[in-house]
């Protein structure tokens, strides 16, 4: 075995739930971002498969890898920063790292629908939303005027816009912030797209309208069929809106499966590590109780560890994790990158 | 009963604006309106609360970081807000203040001993060498050693400057300590960590605590007392056992029912709250939180309805769930 971080060939996973040919084939990926002179690789080796119609979380800390991960999958890496230096992205069969500019933006808007967690990075502030979603549908669908201001209409109504035909003139500003949020909604699944990727869309927002942004993609997907990407950080939210998780780890897939087996029996002492150190509600106050605290930080990229990245905060770690862990697969239709995962029981946290 | 170290009573904070070319007060945000409630000695007391709850501003008003437009704020029997500048002085080194950005709360060109000690100097407290003895002690306390002394915060991890933060709150031994969204910020492997630092220094050193959250499992982990704040009013307060296990009021009921949790499958009978937050600048007649409310009616828009027992000390503002 070699001490270098070799990028993963691991056997193709397996498909989905909803099995038959994946809609979306990552196979891996290799991101890179140049930083001064020397350059580090923000994302390593990320493999998945994604079904039509199913629900994928990918789940991490910062640096983890999640968010340049949908960017490369977008093809919106910062210009001239980022690079996918190894890899493939295939939306049905194409693969997306050989489109050039045009043919990819043609893609985004038609066949992936994109949300972020600020409204105003896809709405432009000196046109109206009508406007705005007008112009997505006549340049993808080839819709007149008069067809697309119906359509958007439409889409306002379905995302839970009251009277969308008076909010369709508003720009932007004159809306809230919850209502910001449905508009840029609607302008991604305009042109019902069969892949909505979701960067922290619910990340910045209170709670109250957290709730009700995920239960407006939950009926949107049941209405369109859509897949989702959710990248996100926080647990609860995967175990809310997910039907399978993968989680990121300083730029590699550590674990991935259905989310109520990697919830009900982690295998990776980091998915475990991040559930246990969440408090759970419902408990009364347990001020006496410690939480279970992951030691340590994560790992700078300029400077991993040599064998597995985790080792150094992991209290199971043993001379074997000197040697990269690959990605394993295991019975369940699982991953999981751990040399240890049959030695070792780790701590979940009671549930109720 | 215990005396408290902190009584507020009918606490409000008004924000003028002002538009037109006079620039004339043209209408108030209300950011917080007529809020009272207790924090007794060694007590962790949460508050919790959405956007434009007005939480931040009470947490600064205590400290008279900003000044409130009404009410009282007593700190062991003494009324802080009658307070002169002067005289304040004293009482700003028994009560401290740590922030949610711990980006934005250390001074980018100074040095971690120079950060700590910055209070010390302050408040005149030893000489430079004591100081740097103090700062050595601060750090180990916090989980930081000597070697970071020299260093800038650039240098350092978001919970590693949080440490730095609270470092410096400690610096000149308060009793009291406002902590803003301390670990909101952080990612979740690290907030656990600065929970049960701030909890071991609660233990070791005495500390009271008013915790400004919006995560509502940390705070019921953490918080011995929970206040429950909507659009600049307290809806509900008490134990946390009893808050988080009795909700009364119909917003604490949605708050905890929407709080997204880590267990997949359970489909729980959620509330969820219609529209979105209303302007603090012209909140609703009456209860503030009765145009998303599932069980409000004519009634609740005619009075503003009072804090009631409900519980053992355990107090709700709702007339429909009483």
């Amino acid at each position: 075995m070699t001490m270098t971080a070799e990028p993963e060939n691991a056997a193709p996973p397996r498909a989905g739930p909803a099995a038959g040919r994946p809609l979306l084939q990552v196979r891996d990926l290799q991101t890179s971002f140049r930083v001064g002179k020397s350059s580090v690789r923000a994302v390593d080796g990320v493999s998945f498969d994604l079904a039509p119609g199913e629900t994928l979380a990918i789940v991490g800390e910062s640096g983890s890898g999640k968010s340049v991960t949908s960017l490369s999958i977008m093809g919106l890496l910062p210009k001239g920063a980022g690079r996918v230096t190894g890899g493939s992205i295939r939306l049905d069969g194409r693969d997306l790292l050989g489109l050039d500019e045009p043919q990819m933006r043609d893609i985004r808007g038609r066949e992936i629908g994109m949300i972020f967690q600020e409204p105003m990075t896809s709405l432009n502030p000196v046109h109206t939303i009508g406007r705005q979603i007008s112009e997505v549908v006549m340049r993808h669908q080839g819709l007149n005027r008069a067809a697309a201001r119906r359509r958007a209409i439409e889409m306002l109504d379905l995302v839970g816009i009251p009277e969308p035909g008076r909010r369709v003139d508003n720009y932007p500003h004159e809306m809230s912030g919850g209502m910001r949020q449905r508009a840029m909604i609607a302008m991604a699944i305009s042109c019902e797209p069969r892949l909505l990727i979701a960067d922290e869309p619910t990340t910045a927002l209170d709670v109250t309208i957290q709730a009700q942004m995920l239960e407006l993609l939950r009926d949107l997907q049941a209405r369109m069929g859509m897949a989702i990407i959710f990248i996100t950080h926080d647990l609860g939210v995967v175990a809310e809106i997910a039907d399978r998780v993968v989680v990121m780890y300083a730029g590699q897939v550590v674990e991935s499966g259905e989310v109520a087996e990697i919830f009900d029996a982690p295998r990776m002492p980091y998915t475990a590590g991040l559930m246990n150190s969440i408090p759970r509600l419902g408990r009364g106050s347990r001020r006496r109780e410690r939480l279970k605290a992951i030691p340590g930080t994560v790992p700078s990229l300029f400077s991993l560890p040599p064998g597995c990245r985790f080792a150094p905060r992991c209290a199971h770690a043993a001379p074997v994790c000197q040697t990269p862990p690959p990605l394993e697969r295991i019975p369940g239709g699982r991953e999981v990158r751990c040399a240890r995962w049959q030695d070792i029981t780790l701590d979940t946290p009671e549930t109720p | 009963m215990t005396q408290p170290l902190l009584k507020v009573e009918n606490l409000s904070k008004h924000f003028p604006i002002h538009g037109g070319v006079l620039r004339r007060v043209t209408a108030q945000v209300k950011a917080v309106n007529d809020v009272s409630f207790e924090i007794a000695p060694g007590e962790v007391v949460g508050l919790v609360g959405e956007s434009g709850s007005g939480k931040t501003t009470v947490g600064r008003t205590l400290l008279r970081l900003e000044e409130a437009t009404s009410g009282s704020v007593r700190f062991g029997g003494t009324d802080i807000m009658s307070l002169s500048t002067r005289e304040m002085r004293a009482y700003r080194k028994r009560m401290q203040i740590i922030f949610q950005d711990p980006f934005a709360s250390l001074n980018p060109r100074e040095k971690v001993r120079e950060i700590v000690s910055h209070p010390l100097r302050l408040h005149r407290i030893g000489s430079e060498s004591d100081r740097i003895d103090r700062v050595v002690a601060l750090l180990e306390k916090v989980g930081l050693g000597t070697e970071h002394l020299e260093r800038f915060p650039h240098e350092f991890s978001g919970g590693q400057r949080q440490r730095i933060g609270i470092a410096r709150a400690l610096a000149v031994e308060p009793e009291f300590i406002v902590a803003d969204e301390p670990v909101s910020a952080l990612d979740v492997s690290i907030q656990a960590q600065v929970i049960n630092l701030l909890e071991d220094l609660c233990q070791d050193l005495g500390l009271t605590m008013f915790f400004i959250a919006h995560d509502l499992g940390v705070v019921e982990h953490f918080c011995d007392r929970v206040i429950v704040m909507y659009l600049g009013r307290i809806v509900e307060m008490g134990r946390s056992e009893d808050i988080y296990a009795r909700p009364n009021h119909p917003y604490t009921r949605a708050l905890l029912s929407a709080a997204p949790q880590p267990r997949p499958g359970r489909r729980r009978d959620r509330v969820i709250l219609k529209g979105d937050i209303p302007s603090p600048i012209d909140p609703p007649s009456g209860c503030v939180f009765r145009t998303r409310c599932p069980l409000a009616d004519a009634e609740c828009a005619r009075v503003v309805p009072p804090l009631e027992a409900v519980g053992t000390g355990h107090l709700s503002a709702c007339i429909k769930t009483r």
